[in-house]
């Protein structure tokens, strides 16, 4: 028999037990649901984090002080005090790092900034004008602090929008003075509103000059970071060894082993974030295999009823000329159509929500949320289910197959 | 011509330790285009000897021969080919496929023939012609009563043009109007056609409509006769 008639005659078989059908299917279209929406969902994560990331910008190379963390352990060791001013001067000499294109030092912390009898506890970022440039952040009114200010030391503060709104309300914010830590500072620019990013919110920032921060808030001599961008994208990667080399010998390491830095790029930190929500979405993904599984057992269980209950229809196939074979196609056809039907209904399914979803995430957090459709994960969906459905309806084809036509047709 | 030559033909049925004979060793021929019965009460054999004849069971001992071939010689694959092509069945309780109309039920012996598909109608249709159920193509089983539904099963049995039909108690469900219309057909079958038909019954008045009556008594055979006042159905419901 072709198989084109045995899917026929698989495909009457279910339509005569149309309920059972579909709720035999339940299960594998619920996995494969649950597979394509966590896919989906994954897969826009990973495109908004990236976007984001993206947004920092290829050419800037951020040092960091300490030993690069391995794991949870070493991640004290990242506030250390290896970043000092002798080793801006040396990175900023054109000699040791020739296509160095800007250079800036950030020291941060977080502290209480009060206006009147009204508080609020923003990050504090000490920097220098060039993080407008760096993280493409600018003034809606008023003006950046300057150069001079940063080398005198100046009180001035640039405010993030939320800031602006916590402390002020409705008031005018510029030329008024704040306090952090018991020292005033004037308000000279108020940032145009930002929205939360990956890695840094402006929003919700002062920023003041990185002397002042040092000297009079912090009461530190390092930095917490220095941020480099390389004079265009070719010159990262030779950068990058500039930077190494420079500071190692203005930290006379001979061994990279020791080096009490490291540097994050936005490539670095690209594969991070892709190799982590890879790994989630994977491990996300196979948590709801799981579930195809389970609804293979339901098959499986369900088929054997079937057969049971239809050994009479078996044995007066087998009695009118079927062979063990044709009925063992049947029955796995059975298996097999009802699985990827599961699956097709599961991926429309699956996308369905995945794109609900999306438009929610949109319009309730704002942010661009694109959907994804997963064609791999979809194939994979379907794939898995008609290996399910041969599988779990192996067995049970078999047992109808063996089923003799006598003992078949005085079943009752 | 001999079709079914059945020598010292015995089953024994083992179940459990236990060995139950049902058959003990019965011989005969039938003769192509014959009509013979089988009688006898329950637990006579004559169920088991129908299945072994319609290579649905194979025998424990004894030899049987079906067109001049020994059963033993069948694989089982070839046994479904026989039952396919050479012999068609029909039941006590009919045996049609729930929610499936009359012409797809008449089809499902050709599902397995190997016949091209674009043939199937027509030669399901013809049977259903025969049967007199024309007008009853597209009903499912379920709209039927039961002596069209046993007509639908004597289509499924004829539409492979079979060598042999048997007719497991055909009437053993039916009111007496609808059985004789079922027995006219076979007869009618038989007569016109040339199928052999073995019939199974305990009712001496459908046996009697037979040529020949085999009497089974504890799977032995009391007695082979043929019947001299033979009863033919005084007519055909078409």
């Amino acid at each position: 028999m072709f198989i084109r008639r045995a899917f026929t005659s698989a495909l009457r078989g279910l339509n005569t037990h149309r309920t059972r059908s579909a709720l035999t299917m339940l299960g594998i279209v619920i996995g494969v649901t649950a597979i394509i929406l966590i896919v989906s969902l994954g897969e826009g994560a990973q495109a908004l984090i990236l976007g984001e990331v993206q947004s920092i910008g290829a050419k800037v190379i951020a040092i960091v002080p300490g030993r690069e963390p391995k794991g949870p352990s070493d991640f004290l060791s990242t506030f250390t005090d290896s970043l000092k001013q002798k080793d801006l001067d040396a990175l900023s000499r054109s000699t040791n790092v020739p296509h160095l294109g800007k250079i800036m030092p950030i020291v941060f912390g977080s502290y209480s900034v009060s206006y009147g009898s009204e508080t609020y506890r923003p990050t504090i970022y000490g920097a220098t004008p060039l993080f407008g440039e760096i993280y493409d952040v600018h003034p809606k009114t008023g003006r950046l602090f300057s150069d001079d200010e940063v080398r005198g030391y100046a009180d001035t503060a640039v405010i993030g929008s939320k800031v602006v709104e916590e402390l002020f309300g409705n008031e005018e914010a510029l030329g008024k003075r704040v306090k952090i830590k018991e020292k005033s500072f004037r308000v000279v620019g108020v940032l145009e509103t930002t929205g939360q990013s990956f890695f840094l919110n402006f929003d919700s920032a002062v920023i003041v000059p990185y002397t002042t921060a040092q000297q009079y808030l912090f009461g530190i001599k390092y930095f917490n970071r220095i941020v480099i961008e390389a004079d265009t994208e070719d010159h990262v990667a030779e950068t990058i060894e500039d930077v190494n080399t420079t500071l190692r010998a203005s930290h006379n390491i001979t061994d990279p082993e020791k080096d009490d830095f490291f540097l994050e790029t936005q490539a670095d930190a690209m594969k991070t974030v892709s190799t982590i929500t890879d790994v989630l979405t994977l491990f996300l993904a196979a948590v709801a295999a799981i579930s195809l599984i389970v609804g293979g057992v339901g098959i499986m269980n369900i088929m054997l009823v079937s057969v049971t209950e239809r050994t009479r229809e078996i044995g007066l196939r087998k009695a009118v000329g079927a062979k063990g074979s044709d009925i063992m196609l049947q029955f796995l056809l059975e298996a097999v159509i009802l699985t990827v039907a599961g699956g097709l209904v599961g991926v429309a399914l699956g996308a369905f929500f995945s794109f609900a979803i999306s438009l929610i995430l949109g319009r309730t957090l704002a942010v661009d949320w694109e959907f994804v459709f997963p064609v791999g994960a979809a194939f994979l969906g379907i794939g898995v289910a008609a290996a399910v459905g041969l599988v779990f309806g192996l067995y049970p084809a078999r047992v109808a197959s063996k089923k003799s036509p006598i003992e078949a047709l005085r079943y009752e | 011509m001999t079709l079914i030559e059945v020598r010292e033909l015995s089953k024994t049925y083992a179940d459990d330790g236990v060995s139950t004979p049902a058959l003990r060793g019965v011989s005969f021929d039938i003769g192509r285009g014959e009509f013979v019965a089988i009688m006898g009460p329950s637990g006579s054999g004559k169920s088991t000897l129908l299945h072994l004849l319609g290579f649905l069971d194979r025998p424990t001992g004894g030899t049987y021969r079906f067109d001049g071939r020994g059963i033993d010689e069948y694989t089982d694959h070839e046994l479904a080919e026989v039952r396919n092509r050479k012999m068609g069945f029909v039941f006590q309780t009919f045996n049609l496929l729930p929610r499936t109309d009359v012409l797809e039920n008449v089809k499902l012996p050709l599902l397995y023939s190997g016949i091209p598909e674009k043939r199937w109608n027509r030669m399901a249709e013809e049977a259903i012609e025969a049967v007199g159920l024309s007008h009853r193509l597209s009903h499912e089983s379920s709209q039927l009563s039961g002596g069209e539904r046993q007509r639908v099963a004597i289509a499924r049995a004829l539409v492979l043009r079979p060598e042999i039909i048997f007719a497991d108690e055909p009437t053993g469900n039916l009111d007496s109007k609808s059985g004789k219309a079922v027995m006219a057909i076979l007869e009618d079958l038989n007569r016109t056609r040339g199928h052999t038909i073995v019939l199974i019954t305990h009712e001496t008045y459908t046996a009697e409509q037979a040529e020949r009556i085999i009497h089974l008594m504890d799977g032995e055979i009391a007695n082979d006769e043929k019947v001299k006042a033979r009863r033919t159905s005084d007519h055909f419901i078409k």
